[in-house]
């Protein structure tokens, strides 16, 4: 049987408006500020209630140069951040003063099986002016029957390089993520923010 | 002075409204949640932009792929022409294979049939899905071609993580009134769709 949606396009004779109305737009849940911060998690509010969640990444700037943003999950509410994953990783690229672009899958940035944290990007600058932005789609963590997908877009820059990168693939465990952390491949996050968004029907 | 632009949906006889609302951001305007079901099918109305969320989209039937098509006749026929670009990304569990490929048996040029949202198979184990979102842009123009983007991760039935780019346009100058999605084989065994608005 096919199910068909109907448009809501039938508003008449409102007496009031539901207050249930704004709780299938994004939802900002947590934001999270670094200073000089080995890690970011977010420890609370991952839960049933929110069908996908998506974390905003602005200008996380590494105390290390050429640092890889990184992530990883927990299924024990922090206790460990080592759930199996395995994930792609592809980038373009394009020099600001060098005649040098690519499209390019980056085998050396992605996972297979393992339990250890996934670069969200490759390496960073830590000129004061270079930092990484973009965002992470995580899908449906709370399942005790699916494994989880993520989808990540970013974009930063590195020794004077455009880089736009793409990352995804699952966090390969039917128990349900109780603790998200991000944190660089070396040294402190300098600075930067991470805001946290639930998105539900 | 900031400008409120209400669209124009028959708000007769409002007398109390939430201020939490957020007129302008994205709105949630419908979802579904398969069981065994043929397909989803969806009313699109004037919203300048829909954005469709895909949480785990399990098949019933192993190896099938993610499909959609739009409608200009209110859901009695799903034959829009479209053409398209398909890019893909994937990386195996046992690490020995890894890709970024155009895949030219997804994308379509000038064709009516269903467009992929996936390509190599959706698993159908228990654990295996695909999520991820597809963006419609002003769908009730009668100006301007319909364009499409979506990103979906899925779990191809061979232990791949495959990351999907679908792209492209409906090529019609009428509005589309509809949108379904089915699996290009079997009936969708589980799976939610969450479809918002943006103005």
């Amino acid at each position: 049987m096919a199910i068909i949606k109907h448009g809501n396009n039938a508003l008449a004779n409102i007496t009031a408006f539901p207050s249930a109305i704004p709780t299938g737009k994004p939802v900002l849940l947590s934001t999270a500020t670094a200073s000089s911060s080995a890690s970011i998690e977010f420890s609370s509010g991952i839960d049933s209630t929110y069908d996908i969640y998506k974390f905003e990444f602005i200008n996380m700037h590494p105390a290390t140069s050429g640092a890889k943003f990184t992530c990883n999950a927990s299924i024990d509410n922090g206790s460990n951040f080592n759930v199996v994953k395995t994930t792609t990783f592809f980038n373009a690229y394009h020099g600001e003063t060098i005649a040098s672009q690519a499209l390019q899958y980056l085998a050396g940035e992605d996972i297979a099986q393992s339990t250890g944290y996934f670069n969200i990007s490759s390496g960073v600058s830590n000129n004061n002016d270079a930092s990484v932005s973009g965002y992470f789609h995580l899908f449906n963590p709370s399942s005790t029957t699916y494994v989880k997908h993520f989808i990540s877009t970013i974009n930063l820059d590195n020794a004077n390089y455009q880089q736009n990168e793409f990352v995804a693939g699952y966090f390969n465990d039917t128990n349900d993520l109780t603790n998200i952390s991000f944190k660089f491949s070396s040294g402190n996050i300098d600075a930067g923010t991470i805001k946290m968004y639930g998105i539900s029907a | 002075m900031s400008l409120i632009k209400l669209r124009n949906n028959a708000l007769d006889n409002l007398t109390s409204f939430e201020g939490s609302a957020s007129l302008g951001d994205m709105v949630l305007v419908s979802s579904a949640t398969a069981s065994s079901s043929a397909s989803i099918e969806f009313d699109l109305g004037s919203y300048k932009e829909y954005k469709f969320f895909f949480v785990n989209m399990h098949p019933a039937t192993d190896n099938v792929d993610l499909t959609f098509n739009f409608s200009t006749d209110n859901g009695s026929n799903y034959n829009v022409t479209k053409t398209s670009t398909f890019f893909f990304a994937f990386h195996n569990e046992a690490n020995t294979a890894t890709a970024l490929n155009y895949e030219a048996n997804s994308d379509l040029a000038q064709s009516t049939a269903f467009q992929p949202l996936t390509k190599s198979g959706i698993g159908n184990a228990n654990d295996e899905s695909a999520s991820g979102f597809l963006h419609i842009f002003n769908p009730s123009s009668t100006t301007y071609v319909k364009h499409f983007i979506g990103r979906l991760n899925h779990y191809v039935d061979n232990n791949f993580t495959l990351d999907n780019f679908p792209a492209g346009y409906a090529n019609t100058t009428s509005a589309l009134t509809n949108i379904k999605f089915q699996m290009s084989s079997g009936n969708i065994d589980d799976g939610k769709i969450l479809m918002f608005g943006l103005n």
